[in-house]
């Protein structure tokens, strides 16, 4: 019998937990509700849900305070679903600890496909991923080795960094300072502005178009995120935050 | 106005010097016991929890209770012990503030002499110290002790403080009056919370007396006042601004009461106009002046409005004579030209006295001066004779001394027998003086003359005829008469000068009793009552008082109360209103009126006017009034100046308290528009995918429309709402393109759209948010406009001084003339027939949202192919160009 992953709605509108509901159901998944921070913390501990999803406004605490919570006492995948302009409030919460986010109003498939990236990389852990391939692009984590298109591309060790740092977590997002944490370990003082001529560089050496990139996708205000190949087909994610 | 060569360059160099300076901000009180310890505490603590790095230099608490809590969470500065006669005494330890270094240091009563053997031997020198390291003093003082107001202070208090500040100190501080009613703070004394030291108590209670308190109140009041207007002169100058002086010349134009006095004035205009050079317009007020006519007077006033509507500044100055007034005037005004009129009296007069040119000529140096002829002698004449009349003085004046005389020539017969007769001509001096003394120099030639007489026909051999036999007794007649005519000469410049004295005397208690009243008023209402009920208790006159609005001045307050005014009343307040200059009777512009209508001036310009009139419909102003009313006015506008002052405060306030409700309202609305929405849009994709048909396809259509109404229209609150929060990071214009581009898609379908932006274009500093919005507004804009098929342009282009960011659509364009228009709310393309959805929001989001990231929005129409083309143009200011590359890679 197959196992069915349980997964966690935390969010004070009932409505959009019936429709989150309807819509992991469809992929067969197994849900748990919870209206209020209090009630998810209780289910959280009595469930053990392998995904939970958070929203931000909730009525007896702020949402924001829960992040370390969730990730203190379970271990399970934490995707924030919060309303668009809480651009701060999304990077306090992935810095907090939190896998992924999720902008409302989302599109159902989109909520579908975090969903499936965040059982891959719980699946995978840290460290467990070896290759990715993101379009014609072959990353081998384990040997450090880029190949596009069957011919190896040479990368700086730094843009090799941030590479390496996004394909760790292929399709999840991970913020600006996560990334230059690695890439510039020991300095206090991070310039974002270094990071984007780093991703510049590597989409040219990566992205069959670099005024259109496909395989390094840009999160507003937040971070980048790697598209991948999941049995041949490339996820689709939306860009931007709105 | 903003030439340089018109800046006062000691103004400018006043400014500079403060640049880089600490500055230094005084607490002023009336007299010990008002509170500025506790004021300056109070404040310190809020600029220390404001997160300015504060430190507490020296206070002394002399045991207060509450000002020693204030102390509280401050950090103070270890005092240095100094040993002095015996006494242990803790001065401040200027090196120890020095090397903390800290933004604000709070020195507590800075006119304190330090312990002999400290590095200054005063306080206040060692606050300079503090400044010019650039630290930041907070500091008091007590009003008698300013240099300048030592001795007028002690001269009414007694007492003589030895610890004086300079006044180049106050000039160069921001000055808070700390100010608490005299009734109170007496009060306070009582209850033993003004701390004085022991063996001062005895003259500190003849201090702390009511009227001492009040005095020293008016005058730090004033003080502050004068600091206030200093340093907004000096600003003023240093930016010459408009009404500031220019360095060259200077006009002056001496007005007398003689209706020819107007061609001076015009002249005097002219000569200024031609030189560009400020003028002024003065009379100088001699004993002369005391006797003018009514008619003399309404002349004079009518010269100096003439000379005020053509633009000078007018004084009357009170002076010995006119010469000494004009030399003193010119000093003080730095004049560098003086029109005079050629003087209309004799040859013989001129003679005798002197002419007034010629010792203006000799006693001025360094100025020019310019005689024009005097024309209308006839009205000089008549001036003249009126005076000689009113110098006569009245029949009784004669009566009293033709009796004391009398009573002298009894008194005389009595004693003849007893004392020699020379002696008793000297009894006859008694009446002479008297009569010279009291009722001038007529009434005192007359008694000499009467005394000798009646010394000669009672006492003189041979008695009972006029004849004299020893020349000796010629002399006793001379010296009587010379007696009565140099008596009444000094009486009479006596009397002059104490009228002169009294009336100054009386203005300046009048101005004190004014202002205290203004003080006292809570509201605008009360304050305008006051100012008409002041104005027409000093002036004996009916008041009004008008405030602009729109359907013209608007009577606000009057006494007696008056209901309405004339339609020429109306004018002439509306001219006054209009022109800052009088109007009305007694001016020289809409003469009509009844009433005389004077603005009232304030720094952020004319606030209203008010009315004057008398009863029997009179002129309403003596010439010799039209000072106080000036200073009057001065007054009122300060008080009107600081009640706006209030309320400003207060509305800065209330718009803090409303900015945090709109974004409270804001963000609920968004909430509360966004959930449903959410929960629409997602189960129609839901829909979609397992029930797929057009309707579904449709409805989902809209509700995404709608949710983009939403965004705009929060978008757009914000905007409105002014100060945007920005988040401004280094962003990478192709991760902006391309966001924005995927997510309108939707709007784009149909459409190709072209990224062309060159590969090196540098990263840029903006809000990344803000951006993607500002081009998802101008991509759905494109996608609305643009003809089906036809590619959507993205341009990104290197200029040298910045970067443009471009939209181009090939559709209608953009009708001619309207390119600036269309970035206006709710403004929709027109002259096309083909009305397009959309909220007509969005292109002024994108202007809102551009201007607050510092970057512009133009609108144009591209040639070939034909099309709309929005540029936002990056200034290069924000552009991160010369990024180490090497280091980074």
């Amino acid at each position: 019998m197959k196992v069915r992953h349980k997964v966690l709605i935390v969010d004070d509108e009932p409505h959009i937990r019936k429709l989150i509901h309807a819509a992991l159901t469809r992929a067969d998944y197994a849900t748990v509700e919870a209206e209020n921070a209090r009630e998810a913390l209780e289910k959280l501990k009595e469930e053990r849900p392998d995904i939970s999803l958070l929203d931000l406004g909730l009525p007896d605490r702020d949402g924001l305070e829960l992040v370390p919570l969730f990730k203190q006492q379970s271990d399970t995948t934490l995707i924030i679903v919060s309303a668009r302009d809480a651009t701060d409030q999304k990077v306090a919460a992935l810095d907090l600890g939190a896998d992924d986010y999720l902008t409302k109003p989302f599109d159902t498939d989109e909520l579908l496909a975090r969903v499936r990236v965040a059982l891959r990389n719980r699946m995978t852990k840290d460290g467990g991923v070896s290759m990715v391939r993101a379009g014609d692009v072959e990353i081998d984590l384990i040997n450090r080795i880029v190949v596009k298109s069957g011919k190896e591309v040479h990368l700086t060790p730094k843009e090799y960094a941030v590479l390496a740092q996004l394909a760790k977590f292929p399709g999840r997002v991970i913020t600006h300072e996560q990334i230059m944490a690695h890439v510039w370990p020991g300095e206090k003082e991070h310039h974002v502005e270094y990071l984007r001529v780093l991703v510049r560089t590597l989409r040219q050496k990566l992205e069959a178009d670099p005024q259109r990139p496909r395989i390094i996708g840009n999160e507003l205000g937040i971070g980048y995120r790697l598209r991948f190949n999941v049995e041949g087909e490339t996820e689709e994610f939306a860009t931007g935050s709105a | 106005m903003s030439d340089p060569d018109r800046r006062d360059p000691e103004a400018f160099l006043r400014q500079a010097t403060q640049e880089g300076r600490g500055r230094l901000k005084i607490f002023l009180g009336a007299a010990p016991g008002v509170g500025k310890t506790y004021e300056m505490l109070t404040d310190g603590m809020q600029r220390l929890n404001s997160g300015v790095d504060v430190v507490v230099g020296v206070v002394e608490t002399h045991g207060r209770k509450e000002t020693e809590a204030l102390l509280v969470g401050h950090e103070l500065i270890q005092r240095r012990s100094v040993h002095h006669m015996g006494h242990q005494l803790g001065e401040m330890d200027i090196d120890a503030i020095l090397e903390r270094r800290p933004q604000l240091a709070l020195v507590d009563e800075l006119a304190h002499t330090n312990a002999a053997g400290s590095r200054h031997p005063k306080r206040y020198q060692d606050v300079e110290e503090l400044l010019d390291a650039g630290i930041d003093v907070y500091s008091t003082v007590n009003i008698q002790h300013v240099e300048s107001l030592n001795d007028v202070v002690a001269s009414f208090t007694r007492i003589r403080v030895r610890e004086t500040v300079p006044d180049s100190i106050l000039e160069m501080a921001e000055i808070q009056v700390v100010d608490i009613p005299p009734d109170e703070l007496i009060e306070r004394l009582k209850d033993g919370k003004v701390y004085i030291p022991q063996e001062a108590t005895r003259a500190l209670s003849h201090f702390f007396s009511k009227s001492n308190l009040t005095a020293l109140r008016e005058m730090a009041l004033r003080r502050a006042a004068q600091a206030v207007d200093a340093q907004m002169l000096d600003y003023v100058r240093a930016h010459a601004l408009a009404g500031s002086f220019a360095a060259g010349e200077r006009i002056l134009v001496a007005i007398n009461e003689l209706p020819s006095a107007q061609g001076l004035v015009r002249a005097a205009k002219r000569l200024a106009d031609a030189l560009k050079a400020p003028w002024s317009a003065v009379h100088i007020e001699t004993q002369r002046s005391l006797a003018f006519s009514q008619d003399e007077r309404e002349q004079l006033a009518d010269n100096m409005a003439l000379a005020s509507r053509l633009g000078a500044t007018t004084a009357t100055i009170p002076a010995p004579s006119v010469t000494d007034g004009l030399r003193h005037y010119v000093e003080d005004a730095r004049a560098t030209q003086i029109v005079i009129g050629k003087s209309v009296r004799s040859w013989w007069f001129e003679k005798r006295h002197g002419s007034i040119v010629d010792r203006l000529v000799r006693e001025i140096g360094d100025v020019a001066v310019h005689v024009l002829p005097g024309e209308d002698s006839t009205q000089s004449k008549k001036a003249g004779g009126q005076s000689l009349a009113q110098g006569w003085g009245k029949p009784a004046d004669y009566l009293w001394s033709s009796l004391m005389i009398v009573a002298m020539t009894v008194i005389g017969r009595v004693l003849v027998e007893v004392i020699a007769l020379g002696n008793i001509a000297l009894l006859y001096l008694i009446p002479v003086m008297f009569a010279a003394a009291t009722f001038g120099l007529r009434a005192g030639l007359f008694s000499g003359l009467l005394s000798s007489l009646a010394y000669n026909f009672f006492f003189l051999p041979p008695t009972g005829t006029l004849t004299v036999n020893n020349p000796e007794n010629v002399i006793s007649i001379l010296v009587l008469l010379g007696v009565a005519v140099v008596t009444s000469q000094f009486a009479a410049r006596v009397r002059a000068q104490a009228n002169l004295a009294q009336s100054s005397a009386r203005q300046n208690a009048a101005l004190a009793g004014f202002s205290r009243q203004l003080t006292a008023s809570a509201s605008r209402e009360e304050l305008m009552q006051a100012i008409c009920a002041e104005v027409s208790r000093l002036l004996s006159v009916r008041t009004v008082l008008l405030l602009p609005s729109r359907d013209g001045p608007q009577l606000r307050a009057a006494l007696p109360p008056e209901d309405r005014l004339d339609q020429i009343e109306k004018a002439a307040a509306q001219w006054a209103m209009d022109n800052e200059q009088p109007a009305g009777r007694g001016s020289s512009t809409l003469t009509a009126s009844d009433w005389l209508f004077h603005p009232l001036r304030t720094t952020r310009g004319v606030l209203g006017v008010l009315g004057l009139a008398r009863e029997d419909a009179g002129q309403p102003l003596r010439s010799d009034q039209i000072p106080l009313l000036m200073s009057l006015l001065d007054q009122a506008s300060i008080a009107f100046d600081r009640m706006a002052l209030e309320e400003e405060m207060l509305d800065a306030r209330q718009i803090g308290e409303r900015d945090r409700l709109r974004s409270a309202l804001l963000s609920s609305v968004s909430h509360d528009l966004r959930t449903p929405l959410t929960t629409i849009i997602s189960g129609m994709q839901e829909l979609q995918r397992q029930h797929p048909s057009e309707l579904v396809t449709a409805v989902y259509a809209e509700a995404q429309r709608l949710n983009r109404f939403v965004a705009n229209l929060l978008d757009m609150a914000r905007v409105e709402a002014g100060a945007l929060p920005l988040k401004v990071e280094p962003t990478d214009l192709f991760d902006a393109v391309a966001g924005a581009v995927h997510d309108t898609r939707q709007s784009l379908q149909g459409h190709e759209v072209q990224v062309d932006i060159l590969p090196d274009i540098p990263l840029v500093r903006v809000d990344p948010t803000l951006l993607h919005h500002c081009l998802i507004n101008l991509l759905d804009n494109a996608g609305r406009y643009a003809d089906p098929g036809t590619p959507v342009i993205v341009r990104g282009r290197r200029l040298p001084d910045g970067i443009t960011l471009s939209v181009l659509d090939e559709g209608p364009g953009i009708p001619t003339g309207s390119e600036a228009r269309v970035f206006d709310t709710f403004t929709r393309l027109e002259g096309s027939d083909r009305v397009k959805h959309g909220t007509g929001l969005g292109l002024a989001i994108v202007k809102g949202f551009a201007e607050a990231m510092g970057l512009t929005v133009s609108a144009s129409n591209n040639q070939a192919p034909f099309g709309a083309c929005f540029t936002i143009t990056i200034p290069q200011s924000l552009i991160i160009s010369q990024l180490p590359h090497e280091d980074i890679l």
